[in-house]
């Protein structure tokens, strides 16, 4: 992978915006219910047309997540994965679309921040996604992922101060992750109203795109969102398509026909 | 006025999701107000003196004190209203919690004193109150459970995991998250994100203030040593929070063993566990290689945590403290000890404290301790005897 993830991320947002719509990036627990499953539905994700990946790595203790991701680590867990195995996934498709994986702050500072980045890059990875460090508590994780070309992505939320808010999407590379509701993940039947003040706030204050994950869970509520931010997060109504399908075969038609009505939409 | 810490040595910090950040920032900034307001100081006061029963007194153990061949002070915080020290660290934040103009209480518990503690100050002051419990503590302490209803809290079962207190505090941070606008998170130990460390310890050391007083004036000097349980460790560093700066003062904090440290089935997060980070702090915590947190295991609800308050983590590195552990098999028989001893009744989580006592702790003949007896065994009763009779019929 010779091309730098940052840019890599930078040109993915590019290609959507160049076809008049925004970037729709799914996420997947890596690991759940089983590896065979999680390949077949990563490699689906990128046949479907998915612009960029978050690809989750399963946590004890996910403080972030609601029911339906948490559900989905605990087993994920259960069945013995571990980030070698989640980032396998990640190498799978990697020149394809650009991955990020997704890994709570206790896995990566215990393998120490150099450690990490150097596993990331390595399986082809374009950027973190770190949903409990914010910068300031331990600068040394984005200073070893920059280094290495990889993008450190930083969060703004509903209940961002506007000076932080400004702060977080000044500094942002790759792009900056706009959670688009005050609570954990999962889909909700209304997604907030101030959500596109928010996210041109966040525009205003970068050059990077802004992408809104949390809640989203209908391809009608990722166009509307699309129609104000630069990208489309949708984690839990993939995870939960993943659950209630069968058998790896049935999971990736599953998330493919989603991200098809969703690209359709955007 | 002072800013409130952030970090202990390495230790503490904010690892939590962004959408928390503003309420840590306006809690912090309420705290560092609020405490050196002479209004609010005043208030907190008058509640702990007519409300919770303080001080609770300083009470020289003799039949303890000969067993042990040592003289020994209990502090009585099992004379606190509710039964535990938890009570102290409850009305100080819920009375924050009004002061911020917040009408929703959550809280986590274990054992359930400090659901109980949290119930009991927001019907005082009139707030709504949630808390999260692990359904196998719900098991382990009924009566908890029963009393927080008979409060007019709302106790909302935890089924993740091992059912028991870390999962309560995901939860309560989960709920958290959704609702910062109108709601303050009272945690139940001196750990968590920053500011909750400090504020708990803050609230707290009025355990070693009154402690320190009352030993200069009935003992003549200051203790050799001061011991405490430590789970989270809210009462150990509300203990030795005002003996940090007295050199000659050791202070000794007792880990839940559990089944013993080398079966991994324990609590002891100082003495066994790795750096890490659980509920929003860097402290020292049980995980495995991989960083995944572990699950702990006490006989004692409120010493089954696998993490520990960041501060200790620090007391420990720099060797100011000590840390011990005690195993359930112990913190059993002390408690039936202390009770036949003494006519006190401990919590299993302060028995732990008094095990290492008529152990280990005896050890060197003489000099004068004092011992944090943090809550009263009522909540215990069932698990304690069933757990006496499984004693007996093994050996």
């Amino acid at each position: 992978m010779a091309e730098p993830g940052v840019e890599r991320i930078a040109a993915a947002f590019a290609a959507a915006r160049s076809q008049g719509r925004a970037a729709l990036m799914p996420y997947l627990m890596g690991g759940f219910p089983d590896m065979a499953t999680s390949a077949a539905v990563i490699d689906a994700y990128a046949d479907a047309g998915a612009d960029l990946i978050e690809l989750g790595a399963p946590y004890s203790d996910p403080l972030a997540d609601g029911p339906v991701i948490q559900a989905a680590a605990t087993r994920a867990l259960a069945a013995g994965t571990r980030l070698e195995g989640v980032l396998e996934l990640c190498e799978r498709v990697a020149s394809r679309v650009p991955v990020l994986p997704m890994v709570y702050a206790n896995v990566v500072l215990t393998l120490g921040a150099e450690r990490f980045a150097a596993m990331l890059a390595g399986a082809g990875a374009a950027g973190a996604i770190i949903p409990d460090l914010p910068r300031e508590e331990d600068p040394s994780v984005a200073g070893a992922l920059l280094e290495r070309g990889l993008a450190p992505i930083g969060f703004v939320t509903p209940t961002t101060s506007p000076g932080r808010l400004a702060a977080v999407a000044a500094a942002a590379v790759g792009f900056t992750y706009v959670v688009s509701l005050a609570g954990v993940t999962g889909e909700r039947d209304e997604l907030p109203p101030e959500l596109a003040g928010i996210v041109a706030a966040v525009r205003a204050a970068s050059e990077a795109p802004a992408a809104v994950g949390f809640g989203i869970g209908t391809p009608e509520q990722a166009a509307r969102v699309g129609a104000v931010a630069d990208g489309v997060i949708v984690g839990s109504r993939l995870v939960r398509a993943v659950a209630d399908a069968g058998d790896p075969e049935a999971a990736a038609d599953a998330v493919a026909a989603f991200l098809a009505d969703a690209r359709a939409g955007l | 006025m002072s800013a409130v810490d952030a970090r202990f040595g390495p230790y503490g910090g904010r690892y939590v999701p962004e959408v928390l950040i503003a309420a840590l920032d306006e809690l912090t900034a309420a705290w560092e107000q609020a405490r050196s307001d002479p209004v609010f100081e005043a208030e907190l006061a008058s509640l702990l003196r007519d409300f919770v029963g303080r001080p609770t007194p300083l009470y020289r153990a003799d039949r303890l004190s000969e067993r042990v061949g040592r003289e020994v002070w209990l502090k009585r915080e099992d004379l606190a209203h509710t039964g535990a020290h938890k009570i102290n660290n409850a009305v100080g934040q819920t009375l924050l919690a009004r002061r911020m103009g917040k009408r929703r209480i959550i809280a986590e518990t274990g054992a359930g004193q400090h659901g109980v503690a949290t119930a009991t100050a927001c019907a005082l002051l009139g707030l709504e109150c949630v808390v999260y419990m692990g359904t196998e503590d719900m098991r382990r302490q009924r009566p908890n459970v029963e009393r927080m209803g008979l409060l007019g809290a709302t106790v909302e079962p935890v089924e993740a995991g091992a059912r028991t207190l870390k999962e309560a505090v995901s939860a309560a941070i989960r709920d958290w998250v959704a609702s910062v606008a109108d709601t303050h998170y009272v945690i139940g130990s001196a750990v968590g994100p920053a500011p909750y460390p400090a504020l708990v310890r803050d609230l707290q050391r009025v355990i070693g203030d009154e402690a320190r007083e009352q030993a200069l004036a009935a003992a003549g000097r200051l203790p050799d040593r001061v011991i405490a349980c430590v789970g989270g460790g809210s009462n150990a560093i509300g203990s030795f929070a005002p003996f940090v700066g007295d050199a000659g003062v050791e202070l000794i904090g007792v880990e839940a063993a559990g089944e013993g440290l080398g079966s991994g089935r324990h609590g002891a997060s100082l003495l066994a566990g790795r750096t890490g980070v659980l509920h929003g702090a860097l402290s020292s915590v049980l995980a495995d290689e991989d960083g995944q947190i572990l699950e702990a295991h006490s006989i004692s609800a409120g010493l089954d945590y696998p993490g520990v308050g960041p501060e200790h983590a620090m007391l420990r590195d720099s060797g100011r403290a000590r840390y011990v552990a005690v195993g359930d098999r112990e913190a059993l028989l002390a408690l039936r000890e202390l009770s036949r001893l003494e006519g006190i009744v401990p919590a299993l989580e302060s028995a732990h404290a008094v095990a290492w006592l008529l152990g280990g702790g005896r050890e060197p003949a003489g000099g004068i301790d004092l011992l944090t007896l943090s809550g009263r065994g009522d909540k215990d009763l069932e698990e304690a005897l069933a757990g006496l009779r499984r004693l007996e019929r093994d050996g």
